[in-house]
């Protein structure tokens, strides 16, 4: 059985990365903006770096927001990966207030500046984190079902995702003493804070049990 | 305690080629980039980092295309630099797969370049590469074009700059200490560290594992980046991720 995976492509940032990535894991990759392949696609992948407000004002431009929220909402897999995992909120503070997909409720904000113990902190977050289990989170029907506790992912970001249901959090790392949303799901949906495609065998792993499920 | 230090796989590029030097000058051959790229990703290499040494002198190089085929088989973040000029020219590197790009000698001849790219792409993309010489005591003179052409700006005062304009990493090469394997440039380290909230990568000197820890503890160093040390097999990735924890520096465990 082949692997098929559609990556949406709405003008933000590099895809060759993730789709090679998913192609070393046996997927079969499409790379597509237009908005029927997006609406027929059995799996997508909606990837992403840069601004909320860009990002999303890419999706409208397509004409991608419904064929995305259709394809969540009929319980097909998708996986969000950084700005995507962020435009899976029902709203982001990035910049000013913008609406995302809205298909896990809750905000997207800044990660804090400051330490729990109250000094400043470098913001981007960037770097190698340890993936910690949210407290009774249940990987093992997610992509994350082979990925094990304290295994490092590569994060790079300056505001995370918190779910309205803490339910929807799947992981969490730690900056500053914080806890900063790794990934979220709800479903068969997914949204990694951190680049599997940049995570090396961790993330790999994780891909590939994206694209077998 | 906390942040988890980089350890970096450096390859300096000239044309085709991988290759070494000392002070960044007498320039060695050493290979296929490919080859050797695809080793320290195996062995566990948080980033890779590619400097193209002539970029700057001769204009583009072959840069992308060495970047995009490493995109095929290396699967964490890449940081390239050399040539870099135009907003146009960081699109390129990123549509080829690289993450990150590192500006030395544009940014100082056109420090608004530093704004361009970090509003385009955002901060977190934009690292600026400063290669530097010791003066007087506790200063460091910015060289560009790969340590051949002085600057007159003072290394501190420019990193400083550099983050207000919106880049969010620094990259500080020490010209001094660079295939020296005397050991890296702490105190430029320190001084850079301690001017700038954002990462900085201590680059130039590695010859054995008290290097490592004194760049990190006493240098401050958020990522530490080899060259030689890993292109002449004196240790893998593995030795070094090793050394780290035996000096209790907090490293991915892969």
């Amino acid at each position: 059985m082949t692997m098929q995976v559609t990556v949406v492509d709405y003008g933000m940032g590099n895809l060759y990365s993730v789709q090679r990535a998913l192609e070393s894991v046996g997927a079969e990759v499409t790379v597509s903006g237009d908005a029927a392949v997006v609406a027929g696609a059995s799996r997508l992948i909606l990837p992403g770096v840069g601004a909320f407000a860009d990002g999303m004002a890419g999706l409208r431009e397509r004409g991608l927001v419904e064929p995305i929220r259709r394809h969540a909402q009929s319980g097909r897999p998708l996986m969000g990966i950084c700005l995507g995992m962020q435009m899976l909120a029902g709203v982001s503070e990035e910049f000013g207030e913008h609406a995302g997909l809205d298909l896990i409720a809750g905000r997207v904000v800044a990660v804090p500046a400051v330490t729990t113990e109250g000094s400043a902190q470098k913001i981007p977050n960037i770097g190698w984190r340890n993936l910690a289990p949210a407290e009774n989170a249940d990987w093992s029907r997610t992509a994350l079902a082979t990925t094990r506790a304290g295994e490092s992912v590569y994060l790079v970001h300056s505001f995370h995702f918190v779910p309205t249901d803490a339910r929807h959090v799947l992981a969490h790392c730690e900056y500053g003493g914080h806890r900063v949303t790794a990934a979220v799901g709800g479903g068969r949906m997914i949204g990694c804070q951190f680049h599997p495609e940049k995570s090396g065998a961790v993330g790999l792993q994780i891909l590939s049990r994206f694209v077998q499920d | 305690m906390g942040r988890q230090v980089r350890l970096i796989a450096r390859l300096d590029i000239k044309g085709p080629n991988l290759i070494k030097g000392v002070h960044l000058e007498g320039l060695r051959v050493i290979g296929d980039p490919q080859a050797f790229a695809k080793r320290y990703y195996e062995q566990g290499a948080d980033e890779l980092l590619y400097i193209d040494v002539v970029a700057s002198l001769y204009g583009r190089s072959k840069l992308t295309e060495i970047v995009r085929r490493a995109a095929h088989d290396v699967f964490v973040p890449m940081t390239v630099g050399g040539g870099i000029r135009t907003v146009q020219d960081v699109t390129d590197l990123l549509r080829a797969g690289a993450d990150k790009v590192a500006i030395n000698t544009a940014a100082v001849h056109r420090p608004e370049l530093i704004r361009e790219v970090a509003r385009r792409f955002g901060s977190q993309c934009m690292v600026l590469s400063i290669e530097a010489k010791r003066r007087e005591s506790g200063r460091w003179e910015v060289y560009t074009d790969c340590g051949r052409e002085r600057s007159g700006l003072d290394a501190v005062e420019w990193a400083r700059r550099g983050i207000e304009l919106g880049a969010g990493e620094v990259l500080i090469t020490s010209i001094d200490q660079e295939g020296t394997r005397k050991g890296f440039d702490v105190e430029l380290t320190r001084a850079i560290s301690e001017a700038v909230n954002v990462p900085v990568i201590a680059s130039g000197g590695y010859g054995e594992p008290a290097h490592l820890s004194a760049v990190v503890k006493e240098g401050r160093a958020d990522a530490v980046a080899f060259a030689d040390v890993l292109h002449y097999n004196r240790a893998s990735l593995a030795d070094l991720r090793a050394a780290a924890n035996a000096a209790e520096i907090t490293v991915r465990q892969v």
